[in-house]
């Protein structure tokens, strides 16, 4: 995925070479039996097995990689038809479906809306994370404490924290208005206005997800080297001097790995927004996973619905590629930074 | 000196409000789930606390309609035969992928790793149609069966980089030893990842068990879980927020605690060996 991880392969399969070839050594120089069942044990082994092993191992792996892929492949397969509950006795149509999708408003109204619903989540949760991660560092006693909690939302299924939010924000009877009563704001439709709806669910994927990006940031943090910071610390350096010109970036190849990941995962959201909003009022929070869902399952238009699945696959495999490649390159200068 | 006091206030004030608003929703639940059905609207904090809502969601109480015990049950069957099954397919491929580079190798890591960002509908639909014909809709089995894609990239990603992290002399001098290459992985590697695989394995089940979009589609009750479950309260003319709010609490108890235990390791975890630490 990473350069580090390329890095960590190349010395394992160096290493590899050394343990395949070091009981032969060993048993020359040493003969005799030594051990219960003597040094030949592996060399017993014919190289042609040696050779097969790591194949052997994946295989359940990769059958069970198989046995995933070939719904994606039958999926694929099913777009080029017209599938339908209403059309059980399907044409052949091509790329028909690919073509209704892109001429219909509908998914790029839909499209907006994902990408509004990404980039929010990603950045507020980016800001906010980072906040918490550098309120954490300091490590007052306030702080210790809080750490301990700080994984709460994160560990609690999504489909629940909507419902949980669903519930607070309900106009009339929720706690959210009841607080806000006070200060003349009882009366906020928070999910029943178009703007509402889809800032209240980028809202609940905050409260879920923050704590991901403040736990990779934290870890991050903890992992900087002390010394250019006591060297900024003597030279009389501003914070927000010392922030901008070493905090920041030292700690981003960590944090982008958490906005890469919060990016990635909030393009195809599905089970806040379905618990919270079902895509209405309207048609104003219908994310593309949404829209498919409906398309596909609600109103059993399968290769419609198939199709935007496919198109927003696509969309996150080449988001994923561009992102990572990305991150390598950062990776890669950060290593260069004499530490 | 008393303005970097006054800052450090305000910077723990900032941490408690950001604190507030992560912990008051569960807090939140918790009361409202002791709320007797009668108080629910009426004054919000002073009320006199019982138990019927866990009663009642458990099932010992008046019938819901809801066998939420039994989405309980199921969620845990095929959470652990998720985590099992992607710990005996898992480990040895994490193993071959972190010893040996083989040809397709990082390919089969890629593919694997992919499944982790492509949405889950692309396969659901022909799954669903598949189990239909299968008999796996609506089952253990099937349930079992695609949760793997939850599990399994999580287990064999970071075990690579356990084993990888694990010198490989340790197992040359096992075959010095005597040991035959499969004695040296499960006498001397899996031994020494153990901690590494307690942590990924309640990870992988607390992916598994908050996952929803898979139960919501491939099953309809007699494997449904309780993420689809707690959703049933809301259902009907009177959602009872009561009822929800016992059941959305009961439902996150296990990858609570779990999370608890492992908070060490869950970075490592989180982003998949991204960031080590």
């Amino acid at each position: 995925m990473d350069s580090s991880t390329e890095a960590d392969h190349g010395a394992a399969s160096a290493d590899d070479a050394a343990v395949a070839g070091a009981p032969e050594k060993a048993s020359a120089a040493e003969p005799g039996p030594r051990g219960r069942r003597g040094p030949g044990a592996e060399r017993s082994v014919p190289a042609w097995r040696r050779s097969l092993r790591p194949y052997l191992l994946v295989v359940p792996a990769l059958l069970l990689t198989g046995g995933i892929l070939y719904p994606f492949g039958l999926g694929l397969y099913y777009t080029v038809f017209d599938f339908a509950a209403s059309k059980p006795q399907p044409d052949l149509v091509g790329l028909e479906n690919y073509r209704r999708i892109f001429t219909d408003s509908s998914f790029w109204d839909s499209a907006w809306v994902t990408v509004l619903y990404a980039v929010g989540a990603a950045v507020v949760e980016t800001v906010l994370g980072v906040a918490v991660a550098l309120l954490l560092h300091r490590s007052t006693l306030v702080g210790r404490v809080l750490e301990k909690v700080l994984i709460l939302p994160l560990m609690i299924a999504p489909v629940i924290a909507a419902i949980i939010w669903k519930l607070m924000l309900q106009p009339s009877v929720g706690v959210v208005n009841h607080l806000l009563r006070p200060f003349g704001l009882g009366g906020v439709q928070w999910t029943d206005t178009p703007t509402g709806a889809l800032l209240s669910s980028i809202a609940v994927d905050v409260w879920v997800y923050t704590p991901f990006v403040a736990i990779l940031a934290l870890a991050g943090l903890r992992s900087l080297p002390a010394s250019p910071f006591e060297a900024a610390a003597v030279d009389g350096a501003s914070w927000w001097f010392t922030f901008r010109k070493l905090t920041m970036p030292m700690l981003w190849p960590y944090v982008l790995v958490a906005v890469i990941f919060r990016f990635m995962d909030s393009l195809k959201v599905f089970d806040i927004i379905y618990a919270l909003t079902e895509g209405g009022p309207g048609d104003s929070t219908v994310v593309l996973q949404i829209r498919a869902y409906l398309e596909a399952i609600r109103f059993q238009r399968y290769s419609f619905g198939l199709s935007y699945m496919i198109v927003l696959w696509a969309v996150v495999y080449l988001a994923a590629m561009v992102l990572v490649r990305y991150l390598g390159r950062i990776q890669n200068r950060a290593a260069e930074v004499p530490k | 000196m008393t303005r970097r006091r006054l800052l450090g206030i305000a910077a723990d004030g900032a941490l408690i409000l950001y604190f507030l608003f992560a912990l008051f929703p569960v807090a939140w639940m918790v009361i409202l789930s002791l709320k007797p059905a009668n108080e629910l609207f009426s004054t919000y904090f002073s009320f006199s606390p019982t138990l019927d809502s866990y009663r009642t969601v458990l099932g010992a109480g008046e019938d819901e309609g809801v066998p939420f015990v039994r989405f309980f049950v199921n969620s845990l069957v095929v959470s652990l035969g998720a985590v099992g099954l992607s710990l005996v397919i898992g480990l040895p491929a994490a193993y071959a992928a972190a010893r040996w580079r083989f040809r397709g190798s990082e390919n089969l890591m890629f593919t694997l790793l992919s499944f982790r960002f492509a949405p889950e509908l692309t396969v659901i639909i022909p799954l669903f149609v598949l189990y239909q014909q299968l008999g796996l809709f609506d089952t253990y089995v099937g349930m079992i069966w695609v949760l793997q894609l939850v599990t399994l990239p999580l287990i064999v990603w970071i075990m690579r980089s356990y084993f990888a992290d694990l010198s490989p002399e340790l197992e040359q001098a096992a075959l010095l030893d005597g040991y035959t290459r499969k004695q040296a992985f499960f006498r001397v590697a899996l031994p020494l990842v153990k901690p590494g695989i307690a942590a990924v394995s309640l990870l992988a089940f607390i992916f598994a068990w908050n996952n929803f979009v898979f139960p919501l589609i491939l099953t309809s009750s007699d494997a449904q879980t309780v993420t689809v479950g707690a959703l049933s309260f809301l259902g009907g003319d009177r959602p009872k927020y009561n009822l929800t709010a016992a059941a959305a609490l009961v439902s996150v108890v296990p990858p609570l605690l779990l999370a608890l235990t492992i908070q060490r390791y869950l970075v490592r975890g989180l982003s998949f060996g991204a960031v080590k630490s």
